[in-house]
């Protein structure tokens, strides 16, 4: 606890930033965050990094560790190209999902600055890492960093073991199929009996052990997959393979009848990293939201405590103004609904709720309206739900009207663009289902399945692609992954589309 | 516990392997940009290069991430904010491109651009400009290297002098023969005296508190004897840095860069002479640690210029080309001594010449310049168009002739002919192609 004189009450005054009154800042920072707002996080790491190297973070995703690839070195140029022209600022900061949770501060910003991003990365982000489901459900914040120690390490040796252009090849087709590289719904079958005997046998003699993302494979295992019956009829033949598989990385991994055991890896290393971000593509209006909100209630407070000079209070708030403002439709600026104004206004507008409901927000929300704890209100939707469905629970009229919402309907049918509904009595339910469908990640991305393979026969591997309102795959690059997918398959692979009636 | 780390000084270039990755990949769209680039250069910006880089723009074919993505079309509903005066059933014809309004939905993941521009460093750009380039001749007649001397660590000596005392060494040392020898500590000396005072400090001590002050005395002196006897740093400790003195060896070039500028040189053909100058010195600048430019002009007499005057002066007179040989002699004699210096030739001229003068070129290459020079290219330039001119060898005029006697009898010269700027750079390529190995002997 600190304990300032009255009078000199201020955490820090001017621009300069140093490692103390980071220490300071941190220390008021969490204090708030911590006994006011009541979060739960990680051990914070911070680091400062220069300009440099936050280009480097960005064409590698972010993460400290990154296994070698072109496509990140492609990044990086048009980032660095981006950034030396000045048609493009850098983040303030980068925040990695994992324990301890490690986020990257730039050198440059002002004091004021690296408080504003401390409560935003370190304490809001920090927090929702820690307590939502989907993050504690997909992913494994401790493991992490060995894993991506063991897929660099790996991928290097492979590297070097078979040539840059084999790794290349195997990975420039993963990459392909990366979103095609998650589980969605189910998790994978459980490992045998037989399976788990040997990894535990590989474990033993593995440092990092402790990973809940195993890299234990049918390659480290031997031989497990022995024993596919000729004459089986089709549906015994599925459900051997496990079929209709969402997963096709994971289909292949286990399945192709031609990749070795180190390409199988391979693929096993991108669909990991791609399941480890799949959470964050499903929270970004909540992680940002509640980040935002986070910093601005800390700001606030800190500032009614007159620790924070009025010129640092307006640095901050002009900055988190910028950050939340939404340009309307026809704004040049528009570029569809900024996460972070969206997340925070409706996480300030649930605090309203509780606070000072009206008549209307008593009807939508009986449980909400007039909650003496707004903060448990807050996390309990940080902990337990995902951009679709805060949305669709949380959305208020109050709010669609604030942000003017409407639906346009766009049919390749019909001429014109029709305004289906508005921001009215009539619309609200209907904006509101729309809007949180807009980030149904599953609904957003093509469904595309395994449906068929035939080991035994002529080995052709069928996808199926379930076509939702009508929605066909972008034709130049199905033909592209394709592709890599009948490089990774070997044989031949068919995409069949199937439409299916939704009704709406 | 939430802690800082500074990570500033961290080596950047994280990326470094992603990005050869990436060049790597890129490589022929990026060769043949670069080619281009050189090809249409400015002469106007001199060094033709920029330290900071240069900024290339390929076509992203074979740089494309393919992925399933959603294509335009179907039926789709958008939630938008900003609503002003629409009311339900209203309609708004659709933009250009169909999925306009899909906030960019649809072409977030496609070829949005056809084109991918960055910045190649300079030596990259280098690299790739010059890929596959050697300097001519380097196995008959090995390049000069001048010696210098330098000085290089050697480990560790016993004796020196205290400037070059090596701390770390010594105390280390010094640390293990103290904990060898069992060297009291001073920690131990004070404890000892701190408990004689007080005995002594008694006012009436018992017999035993004597008996003890006594022993402790006696200890107290053993104890300092040894720790005068056990020194805490001893001469055997000290350990001194070393420097050896080393012969460096440094790679040198001088390019003599000899044009005619008499009347008959014009704009377009100073322009053509400055790019094929200008690739020669950034070719050799990237073989050897140190080179130098020497610009010497002629009409009918010579004279050594700087580069503004070189390119840009105008000047009147007729054209003896020997002169300009004569004067590059001289240099040489005076400055740039054959054993110390890779000396390099590149002369550019419109192929005039006067009178009998161009046996007397001949001569003076043969029997004076080339045997001092690593190398000597000849460019003539010709009338735009005059394309018999250009493929035929046989054809030209006395310079020409003479010197085609010359490259017959000397391998290290070169001679081409130009007519236009796109052709400078594959001429230059062709004249530093790598040779198969075992030519004759100049």
């Amino acid at each position: 606890m600190l304990d300032v004189k009255p009078g000199s009450n201020l955490l820090f005054d001017g621009p300069e930033w140093s490692f103390e009154l980071l220490e300071k800042a941190r220390d008021a920072i969490e204090d708030i965050a911590l006994n006011d707002l009541g979060l739960n996080v990680y051990q914070n790491q911070i680091e400062i990094i220069s300009a440099e190297q936050m280009l480097d973070a960005y064409s590698c995703t972010g993460l400290p560790l990154m296994y070698q690839h072109w496509s990140f070195g492609k990044h990086f140029a048009r980032d660095e190209a981006l950034y030396r022209t000045g048609r493009q600022g850098l983040a303030y900061e980068i925040v990695i999902n994992s324990n301890p949770c490690i986020s990257y501060n730039m050198e440059e910003n002002t004091m004021a600055m690296q408080t504003l991003v401390m409560a935003h990365a370190a304490f809001g982000h920090n927090h929702f890492f820690k307590n939502n489901y989907l993050f504690l459900q997909w992913t494994d914040a401790d493991g992490i960093h060995d894993y991506l120690a063991f897929a660099k390490n790996y991928i290097a040796a492979c590297e070097e073991r078979y040539g840059l252009d084999a790794v290349e090849e195997i990975l420039d087709s993963a990459h392909a199929l990366q979103t095609q590289g998650v589980f969605r719904y189910g998790r994978p079958p459980k490992p045998t009996a037989q399976e788990l005997e040997a990894m535990q046998r590989v474990r033993d003699g593995h440092e990092s052990a402790r990973s809940l993302l195993d890299i234990w494979t049918d390659a480290t295992l031997g031989k497990t997959k022995e024993g596919e019956h000729p004459d089986e009829p089709q549906s015994a033949r599925r459900k051997s393979l496990n079929l209709p598989q969402e997963n096709i990385l994971y289909f292949l991994e286990k399945h192709s009848p031609i990749l070795k055991p180190w390409q199988r890896e391979l693929l096993r290393i991108v669909r990991m990293l791609a399941q480890y971000f799949y959470p964050q593509k499903q929270t970004k209006v909540m992680n940002e939201g509640c980040a935002t909100f986070v910093h601005y209630y800390i700001i606030n407070e800190l500032f009614s405590q007159g620790r924070l000079s009025e010129g640092a209070f307006m640095e901050m708030m002009h900055s988190h103004t910028n950050v939340v403002l939404q340009p309307e439709y026809d704004d040049p600026r528009y570029s569809g609904i900024n996460p972070y104004a969206l997340g925070f206004a409706m996480m300030m507008d649930i605090k309203r709720i509780c606070e000072t409901p009206t008549q209307e927000d008593r009807e939508w929300f009986p449980d909400l309206a007039g909650h003496a704890d707004w903060r448990a209100v807050l996390r309990d939707a940080w902990a337990n739900y995902r951009d679709e469905s805060f949305i669709q629970q949380f959305l208020s009229p109050h709010l669609m009207r604030k942000f003017k919402l409407f639906t346009l309907v766009d049919d390749a049918d019909q001429k014109d663009l029709v305004v289906s509904q508005i921001h009215n009595r009539a619309g609200y339910k209907e904006i509101r289902r729309s809007l949180a469908q807009q980030y149904d990640l599953a609904y957003l991305e093509p469904d595309i399945q395994v449906t068929d393979a035939d080991l035994s026969g002529d080995r052709r591997l069928i996808l199926s692609h379930t076509v939702r309102d009508g929605i066909q795959l972008e034709e130049k690059n199905k033909e592209e992954v394709l592709r890599h997918l009948r490089t990774l398959w070997g044989y031949d692979v068919c995409l069949n589309a199937v439409e299916t009636v939704v009704e709406r | 516990m939430h802690q800082f780390i500074d990570r500033r000084a961290n080596p950047k270039g994280k990326s470094h392997g992603n990005r050869q990755r990436f060049l790597r990949r890129a490589r022929d769209n990026i060769k043949e940009r670069v080619d281009r680039s050189v090809r249409d250069k400015s002469i106007q910006d001199g060094e033709g290069v920029a330290a900071e880089g240069e900024k290339v723009t390929i076509p992203s074919k074979g740089l494309q991430e393919p992925r399933f993505f959603h294509g335009p079309g179907g039926n789709r509903k958008h939630v938008l904010p900003g609503n002003k005066e629409f009311v339900v059933g209203d309609t708004i014809p659709k933009p250009d491109g169909g999925s306009g309004q899909g906030g960019g939905k649809a072409s977030e993941e496609g070829e949005g651009s056809d084109d991918f521009s960055f910045t190649l460093t300079r030596d990259e750009y280098l690299e790739i400009l010059f890929d596959g380039l050697e300097l001519p001749d380097l196995v008959e007649k090995s390049t000069v290297e001048t010696e210098t001397i330098g000085s290089r660590r050697a480990g560790l000596t016993t004796a020196g002098t205290p400037n070059n005392l090596n701390l770390v060494r010594t105390m280390r040392n010094s640390l293990g023969r103290r904990i060898a020898l069992r060297r009291p500590s001073a920690q131990a000396e004070a404890d000892l005296e701190a408990e004689i005072e007080v005995l002594t400090g008694l006012p009436s001590p018992t017999k035993a508190q004597v008996a003890l002050l006594e022993d402790l005395q006696t200890r107290l002196e053993a104890l300092q004897r040894k720790r005068k006897v056990v020194g805490y740093i001893d001469p055997i400790d000290l350990r001194f840095d070393t420097h050896v003195p080393e012969k460096i060896k440094k790679s040198r070039a001088v390019v003599f860069c000899l044009m005619d500028v008499s009347g008959s040189m014009q704009e377009r053909e100073k322009d053509l002479g400055k790019r094929f100058f200008l690739l020669l010195h950034l070719f050799l600048s990237r073989c050897y640690e140190h080179t130098e430019l020497v610009f010497i002009r002629h009409t009918h007499v010579a004279e050594e210029v700087d580069e503004e005057t070189f390119f840009y002066a105008r000047e009147t007179g007729g054209t003896i080309v020997s002169t300009a040989l004569d004067k590059m002699r001289e240099v040489i004699a005076e400055r740039f001594p054959a054993q110390e210096w890779n000396i390099y030739g590149a002369q550019v001229s419109d192929g005039e010449n006067f009178g009998n003068d161009s046996v007397r070129c001949r001569k003076l290459l043969l029997d004076d310049l080339l045997p001092v020079c690593q190398y000597y290219a000849y460019m003539e330039i010709v009338e735009e168009g005059a394309d018999a001119v250009l493929n035929n060898p046989e054809a030209g005029d006395d310079l020409w002739q003479n010197y085609r006697t010359v490259k017959a009898q000397t391998p290290h010269f070169e001679m081409q002919r130009v007519s236009h700027a796109a052709h400078i750079y594959p001429i230059f390529r062709e004249f530093f192609l790598p040779r198969i190995k075992g030519g004759q002997n100049a």
